[in-house]
């Protein structure tokens, strides 16, 4: 029987993105920005954009296929595919998706991509404002319990009390982002550098983990990945990235209702990461560099733990911020500066930085690496993640 | 009743309780009894309520009273308001309560009582039921102080 796989099947031939703004500062509607980081994935692909014949999204992204369809007047649109849930657990996916499309042969030529400016429309971090709490929310809301911030924090309170891990380790997250945004210029937080003190300073959001340099801002912007086949993508101006590895979705009952997950201090990853090596043939010691959605530090700590690259009892040693640096570090994380300090793209700015490195063109680059991992969007479910290798891989 | 008794201030946003899936829950909930999902399959408790039993697939999903006591699984306390009626109020507890008589489902409540109160996780807490008479319709919500 033939191997039922994505690995080395689909490439990523572009990467685009627009400015990123802060919150509510874009200049740009929502959807010119998606046009511009469309434009800008194909104009690096060397493709012309009206070959563009699928979208894939996720996030609920209101960037509709057809209207970017319409609007760019491509020849035809084979492919349209929205992830579902919210945020950016989808980013990893909506990638995957694009390549199963391509080797699939449903379609040729696929954009995976995110829009943001979400000022334009409602703010995150806020509960909901209706008068009443339906279905699921009704258990939640009326003990104040609204935003994305306190739908997981319990998770980390709970697994960080548990494993006696400290503060400190999330701190350090957020000291890698923040360092390696100060020599981006396409990161929102360039110029406005992190220090311990000014991190301990920082006001509680929630306690006992989550001060606000814990938590992700909110930014305005687009970036897109353009995916072919990986046969096309040898023909093209930039030496391709391969997709080796791919997955998504939850271990068994990680959206029971009501905090009810049986394994419940989780970031969703447990399965996820299990299908994702075996995919990409490789284990966490093959890592090169690593890109972690940081919608909440606790939560990339969560999925560093549950994709084997940290052991619960070695964080408090290992997540120090000298191991979290490139070039030099351990293993080197978030190195463009991450939703935390790039920019909150919901992540499609961390599968573009992904590519960056494995082409060599990265800001902080890590020395010549071959292989690696974008971790999407932790503790919402569905979660994904992904593995990408340079030719070398294969 | 003055809302001095409540855990969090009035204006949040009220629960709907005449979902068929979930009224009964809501109207034990005003007589001071704490009803969870039990299927009429295998035995099962369930929460948060589903149509179906995740264990057996059996749509018998019968109600039946627990007792209102239970540990603290994980706990959070926000600081930052997200709703406008918790501006100046200042930081509050979020509990997660697991009702080990109950095959350990969990509830979400406030953890309420002395003042300085501190959570710990497998701390014991019992139920106190808050009603809010003024709300139209009027609806209680299940709350959580320590016990000892």
């Amino acid at each position: 029987m033939t191997e039922r796989t994505l690995r080395g099947k689909a490439a990523i031939a572009g990467i685009g993105e627009t400015t990123y703004y802060k919150h509510g500062q874009s200049p740009d509607a929502e959807f010119k920005l998606a046009l511009k980081a469309v434009l800008a994935a194909c104009a690096d692909a060397g493709i012309d954009p009206r070959e563009v014949d699928g979208f894939a999204t996720y996030g609920n992204d209101r960037s509709e296929a057809t209207r970017l369809a319409a609007a760019l007047g491509i020849h035809e649109l084979r492919f349209s595919n929205m992830h579902w849930g919210g945020g950016g657990g989808g980013v990893a996916a909506a990638v995957a998706n694009a390549a199963a499309a391509v080797h699939s042969g449903m379609a040729n030529c696929v954009i995976a991509f995110r829009s943001l400016a979400q000022g334009q429309f409602a703010r995150y971090g806020k509960g909901a404002q209706a008068p009443m709490a339906m279905g699921e929310d009704a258990f939640l809301w009326p003990y104040g319990l609204m935003s994305p911030a306190q739908r997981f924090a319990m998770k980390i309170t709970r697994f960080l009390t548990e494993n006696g891990i400290r503060h400190e380790a999330l701190r350090s997250i957020a000291l890698a982002s923040y360092h390696h945004a100060q020599s981006n210029p396409r990161a929102v937080m360039q110029g406005r550098p992190l220090d311990e003190a000014k991190y301990d300073a920082s006001r509680w959001i929630i306690e006992p983990f989550h001060r606000l340099f814990d938590c992700c801002q909110e930014n305005d912007g687009a970036a897109a990945v353009l995916v072919v086949p990986a046969d096309r993508a040898k023909d093209l101006p930039h030496p391709p990235v391969y997709l080796l590895g791919a997955a998504q979705g939850g271990h068994h009952r990680s959206a029971a209702p009501v905090h009810n997950a049986p394994h419940y201090a989780s970031a969703h990853f447990p399965t996820v990461a299990r299908n994702l090596y075996e995919m990409a043939k490789c284990g966490p010691g093959d890592i090169d560099v690593l890109q972690a959605y940081e919608n909440f530090t606790g939560g990339v700590l969560l999925g560093l733990v549950e994709h084997g690259l940290v052991k619960p009892e070695e964080a408090n040693e290992f997540l120090v911020k000298e191991n979290l640096l490139a070039p030099t570090g351990r293993m080197p994380l978030n190195t463009s500066g991450g939703n935390l300090a790039e920019c909150y793209m919901h992540g499609l700015e961390l599968v573009n930085e992904a590519v960056r490195q494995l082409r060599r063109t990265a800001i902080n680059q890590v020395p010549d690496p071959e292989i690696a991992m974008v971790i999407g969007g932790p503790m919402v479910t569905p979660v994904s993640s992904l593995i990408l290798g340079t030719e070398g891989t294969l | 009743m003055s809302t001095t008794n409540h855990a969090l201030p009035p204006g949040l946003p009220a629960p709907s309780t005449e979902e068929p899936l979930s009224a009964p829950y809501w109207k034990a909930a005003r007589e001071g009894r704490l009803l969870v999902q039990k299927c009429g399959g295998c035995g099962g408790h369930q929460w948060g309520p589903e149509w179906i039993c995740h264990r057996c697939h059996s749509f018998d999903l019968d109600w039946a009273e627990v007792k209102p006591r239970g540990r603290i699984y994980s706990w959070e306390t926000p600081h930052h308001p997200v709703h406008p009626a918790l501006n100046g109020h200042g930081p509050y507890t979020i509990v997660l309560v697991e009702l080990p008589e109950a095959d350990n489902i969990r509830m979400i409540g406030n953890l309420v009582g002395a003042p300085g109160a501190e959570p710990r996780i497998e701390a014991e807490v019992e139920a106190v039921f808050e009603p809010n008479d003024e709300a139209s319709p009027p609806y209680t919500l299940v709350q959580w102080r320590l016990v000892g």
